[in-house]
């Protein structure tokens, strides 16, 4: 047990330099790859905004249904099958056909290669559900159905979050994916998020329509109020000429006739042609500019627009109009998406985090040393190299997987030190019982060492499954608390096992005959 | 020698007191939780004018009708921390910093804005509880494989009282249950364990060496072996501790109050809770011995 081959010394000292240096590289700047790591501070430390964002489903889920009323209408009505009642409860619809018809849809509901109702045969399931109550149906969305279309909406937000984040500028924004209806937005270094809080509030949803006067228009009306409440609320057809798919580019201008921020947009050439028509046509008529169901503006048409250009005037400042633009250029969010749980740091209070963390340390840190060292001694002056090393060990591994440090992370390094300590002081206290009957320093430290060590492990056990339920189960900064909480089991375990006993060693060996050497 | 045993009795008692205190507490009284558990809004201000006081700001924010608002000085006498209910205005924290700097004019930095949601707060509570369910288990699974049963029994009941005390007394003080807390708690749940494990551990093999010792006097040998490094081991921690409490800033000062008092408690159960279960279990030589035969 108390022997150390010349191998193992080197080794040791090898290692424990080796974590040096990868730890103080957090301090200095090398030119090699392998050492120019750092550890990541946590939102908590360098300030920064923490963003959980969940998609509301609903309003899509609702446009879908009814989307599909239409196109079972038309599919039916192929068949020569009439579709009677058809109505739109919400999130389902329901229907009714003559009797000798029901099998004929129940069938085509339930075709496994159903054009209709499309089967995932990984899910064994359909998109839709259908149900048969007093002659009438009921339609909706299957349990693996609402999971798929939660999926790709959530798909197609990330990316629309992701374009809008980064037209900002942020400096190394993080957006994942969370369950299959939430996005997480971490935005490091960011001083004040309710810019970007507002642009990832708005769905951006444009779409250019009629102001019509009657409500009998075939394609039916709505009445929309307008977004500054500047003038009443006007009737607009619910007939959609363009909308911001059909955009290429929007940046904001200086009006220099009227002297008023605008934002000039580009359309596609599908949009030019349609605009162009619908300039054309529609002369004298006002056009009614909508996002998010506001109206911005409604100008009244004068000439054709067929260059698949335009601008939309409405009374903004230069601020607002940048960020309709930079909305209107990055696309519209395929679901309203709702901020669930916030927080924001700012980078004062991040520093003063470190500040007082690193004090924290420091007196704890030497508190424990002093304490340590008037208490044993020599030994207590291998147990503090040992405890210095081991913070090296620590900091070193956090390095290496630049792990991300946060303020309970430096609570959990703090309590590393006072609770690394306690491994050596039970070898150190079994030695002392040991030496009570054994005169013989060597086979009293070498038994000490032994017979101490199951009480060591359990302790450090004990601590770890601690340690790896926080990890699993905690969010953030607990995550951090539990990650050096648990990598510092492990590295006071080297330490004292490898360091720790290995200057004890040679201690030991060049006191042989010394009595009462604990 | 220190006749811990002698004690045994009046100390169950009182842990027997405690915790129906604590139950009592907790079933009465409650926890007082914070956003992360309840959902709300949590905004720490700080002020370059030194005029301003609590009053002044509740009195400001009151007229806002957010509810039921919570002003309190943060650390010093310019740093507040305000907390009011769930808002379903989504530009409530403009709207308030607008509001201040018409009144007050442009004196507040703020510092941390933190908003937590129904749903979110629901979740949260939830995987805490799970979080610590799941210890426990876990703890109770590993004492199991490495003790007997009466180990066992004694461990886990020791690791109850030191969760449910701590819990009742944050309960009695109405000091704040957040995220961190469960961090402290689970903490605990580790330091308890390991801290009853190192004396059982002694006392088993005390059990194995001496036939003609019983367990009341055993207990009280190994508590007496073990005691320097019980000791020291829960001064260097306390040492650690008290270093964050006084100098970690105020975002920790929950956190290290929680393990704080687990520590002080952990190490008192671990001698005076799972050792008289032994006691109580009659615990022999017999106990290990069978074991020791049977693996």
């Amino acid at each position: 047990m108390l022997y150390f081959s010349k191998f193992r010394i080197i080794s040791v000292i090898l290692i424990s330099l080796f974590f040096i240096l990868i730890a103080s590289s957090n301090l200095f700047k090398f030119e090699n790859n392998l050492l120019n790591k750092k550890i990541n501070l946590g939102l908590d430390l360098q300030g920064g905004s923490y963003l959980l964002l969940e998609i509301d489903n609903n309003p899509v889920i609702e446009q879908k249904i009814q989307n599909l009323s239409i196109t079972i209408r038309n599919y039916f009505k192929d068949k020569n099958i009439r579709i009677k009642n058809l109505k739109i409860l919400g999130q389902k619809l329901s229907f009714s056909v003559d009797e000798n018809f029901k099998q004929t849809i129940l069938d085509t509901f339930n075709d496994e290669e159903s054009e209709l109702n499309p089967y995932y045969p990984r899910f064994k399931s359909h998109q839709l559900d259908i149900t048969e109550e007093n002659n009438i149906f009921f339609v909706n969305y299957s349990t693996q159905g609402i999971v798929k279309l939660k999926t790709s909406s959530q798909d197609q937000a990330l990316e629309i979050v992701r374009r809008r984040i980064d037209e900002i500028g942020t400096n190394e924004p993080n957006i994942l994916k969370r369950g299959n209806d939430r996005i997480l937005v971490e935005l490091p270094g960011l001083d004040d998020p309710m810019r970007i809080k507002s642009l990832l509030g708005k769905t951006a949803n444009l779409t250019f329509r009629f102001v019509t006067n009657n409500d009998q228009d075939s394609f039916g009306a709505e009445k929309l109020s307008y977004e500054d409440e500047s003038e009443e609320d006007a009737l607009v057809s619910k007939r959609i000429i363009l909308s911001g798919d059909n955009l290429l580019d929007a940046q904001p201008r200086m009006d220099s006739e009227t002297n008023e921020t605008v934002v000039i947009f580009t359309l596609d050439r599908v949009g030019a042609k349609r605009f162009g028509k619908a300039t054309s046509t529609g002369i004298g008529k006002q056009l009614a500019i909508v996002l998010d169901g506001k109206i911005i503006s409604a100008p009244v048409i004068r000439d054709t627009i067929a260059s698949g250009s335009g601008q939309i005037s409405g009374g903004f400042t230069f601020q607002s109009a940048t960020d309709l633009a930079l909305l209107l250029r990055s696309g519209a969010l395929p679901a309203p998406l709702n901020i669930i749980e916030e927080r924001t740091v700012g980078p004062d209070l991040g520093q003063d985090s470190i500040n007082a963390g690193m004090i924290a340390l420091a007196i704890g840190f030497v508190l424990v040393i002093v304490f340590i060292f008037v208490k044993y001694k020599v030994f207590g002056l291998i147990t503090n190299i040992t405890l210095i090393l081991n913070l090296f060990l620590l900091i070193g591994i956090l390095t290496i997987f630049e792990a991300t440090l946060t303020l309970p992370g430096i609570a959990g390094i703090i309590l590393t030190v006072g609770m690394a300590v306690d491994a050596n002081v039970l070898i150190f206290e079994r030695i002392k019982e040991e030496l009570k009957n054994e005169k013989n320093n060597l086979i009293a430290f070498d038994s000490g060492y032994t017979k101490s060590r199951t009480a060591i492990l359990d302790a450090n056990i004990t601590t770890l499954l601690a340690a790896i339920i926080l990890f699993f189960m905690g969010s953030g900064p607990i995550k951090g608390f539990s990650l050096t909480l648990g990598i510092g089991i492990f590295t006071t375990l080297f330490s004292v096992y490898f360091i720790a006993r290995l200057l004890t060693v040679l201690y030991v060996y060049r006191n042989k005959e010394k009595e009462g050497l604990i | 020698m220190i006749a811990f045993n002698k004690y045994y009795n009046q100390f169950n008692i009182l842990s027997i007191s405690l915790v129906v205190i604590s139950l009592f507490l907790l079933t009465f009284k409650g926890l007082n939780f914070g956003i992360d558990f309840k959902g709300g809004t949590l905004i720490e201000l700080r002020s370059t004018d030194s005029k301003i006081n609590v009053s002044s700001l509740r009195d400001n924010l009151n007229s806002m009708n957010l509810g039921d608002v919570s002003v309190k000085n943060f650390g010093n006498e310019t740093d507040f921390l305000i907390k009011f209910e769930i808002n379903n205005n989504k530009n409530i924290i403009e709207e308030i910093k607008s509001n201040l700097d018409k009144s007050f004019g442009n004196t507040f930095d703020f510092r941390r804005v933190e908003n937590v949601g129904p749903k979110v707060s629901a979740e949260l509570l939830k995987s805490g509880v799970i979080a610590i369910a799941v210890a426990l288990t876990l703890m109770l699974i590993y004492i199991w494989i490495r003790f007997e049963w009466q180990f066992s029994l004694g461990a886990i009941l020791a690791l109850f009282h030191d969760v449910l005390v701590t819990l009742g007394l944050f309960s009695l003080l109405g000091l704040e249950i957040n995220l961190s807390i469960i961090a402290a708690v689970l903490t605990i749940v580790g330091y308890s364990m390991n801290d009853t494990v190192v004396i059982f551990d002694r006392v088993r093999e005390n059990l194995r060496k001496y036939s003609d010792i019983k367990i009341y006097d055993l207990t009280n040998i190994s508590i007496n072996e073990t005691l320097s490094r019980t000791l020291i081991t829960s001064i260097t921690t306390l040492l650690a501790l008290l270093s964050i409490f006084f100098f970690g800033g105020e975002i920790l000062k929950g956190f290290s109050l929680a393990m704080i008092f687990g520590v002080i408690f952990g190490t008192y159960s671990s001698i005076y809770i799972a050792n008289t279960v032994l006691v109580r279990l009659r615990v022999s030589q017999k106990t290990v011995l069978r074991e020791d035969e049977s693996s």
